[in-house]
């Protein structure tokens, strides 16, 4: 089972590096992008095959490692098949 | 007197020989170092976890060391007492352990810094600030691209309510746009530091100001 998880700075977490990319598309000519904020996608296969496992699983694992729910959050998104 | 303590070395660590030569110089004994993958630590009064880019930085700073096989054994450490400093990527690696609050972002500026730095001890009434006077600026390095301390605004409060922002950077020389220019903090029962600089590369006339001595002077004292 395939999934995807997406983990992306929470509102009012200053993100200087979303910030420069903003800049950079400005230098660039791309006008009107009111704003940019980076976050990271997590590509995961898993061996589990009972969706509702899966996500259980998965949360745990957004939770312990691959998001610090201090700045961060995460999303779950199970391919269904 | 004199202190048993132990540096922890994870891949990618960096600044273990400059930590176990400054505590060597400064308490007389020899230190330990401590393999990341043991899962026990010896009896020690105080472990180092020291700087560098653990597993290069992988995921976010200090994320994968703080999961690593010694990590029970530290927290059991803390939970019993003994004196824990983290020192710039051991920082990292104390914030996403949870053994302290908060984390540490990327420079608000972007760039690495590696310089020079004020220190103002803003509490000078702990085992790991004692021997600095309330309010003493100090001179030290730091060296980091990640060192922008932040955390939600419940946690600064108590934070800053409970003392337990033991450095700040003074006169205008915060590197890195860290919240309410912290430095350092401590756990809630004062026995576990984080701190950015490098207090062990400040520790002889051959480093230019021996300043940072009294960082690990004040552990000495606190365990004597």
């Amino acid at each position: 089972m395939k999934a995807r998880i997406k983990v992306t700075l929470k509102n009012g977490v200053l993100d200087p590096q979303g910030k420069a990319i903003e800049g950079a598309l400005g230098s660039l000519g791309f006008s009107g992008v009111a704003s940019v904020r980076q976050g990271k996608l997590f590509e995961v296969e898993l061996d589990e095959t009972d969706p509702a496992k899966a996500k259980a699983a998965l949360e745990e694992m957004s939770k312990k490692l691959l998001a610090n729910t201090v700045i961060e959050n995460y999303a779950v998104e199970l391919d269904e098949k | 007197m004199s202190m048993k303590s132990g540096v922890v070395v994870f891949p990618g660590s960096n600044r273990e020989r400059d930590m176990l030569y400054a505590l060597e110089n400064i308490t007389g004994a020899k230190p330990q170092a401590i393999w990341h993958a043991d899962t026990e630590l010896p009896e020690l009064d105080l472990v180092v976890l020291c700087g560098g880019f653990s597993y290069g930085d992988y995921l976010r700073t200090g994320a994968i060391a703080a999961r690593g096989h010694i990590m029970p054994a530290i927290v059991k450490a803390a939970d019993k007492g003994v004196r824990i400093l983290g020192i710039c990527n051991g920082f990292q690696i104390l914030c996403e352990a949870g053994l302290l609050p908060g984390v540490l972002m990327r420079n608000a500026g972007l760039k690495f810094v590696c310089k020079e730095v004020k220190l103002e001890v803003a509490n000078a009434k702990t085992d790991f600030t004692r021997k600095y006077a309330q309010g003493q600026v100090w001179r030290c390095p730091v060296a980091h691209g990640d060192g922008n301390y932040f955390t939600d605004p419940e946690t600064l409060k108590r934070l800053e309510g409970e003392g337990r922002v033991g450095l700040r950077y003074a006169e205008g020389t915060n590197p890195n746009g860290s919240l309410n220019d912290i430095a350092g903090i401590l756990n809630e029962r004062g026995n576990v530091f984080g701190m950015m600089p490098h207090p062990e590369n400040m520790i002889e006339p051959m480093n230019g100001a021996t300043d940072g001595r009294a960082l690990f002077e004040s552990v000495l004292e606190a365990v004597a």
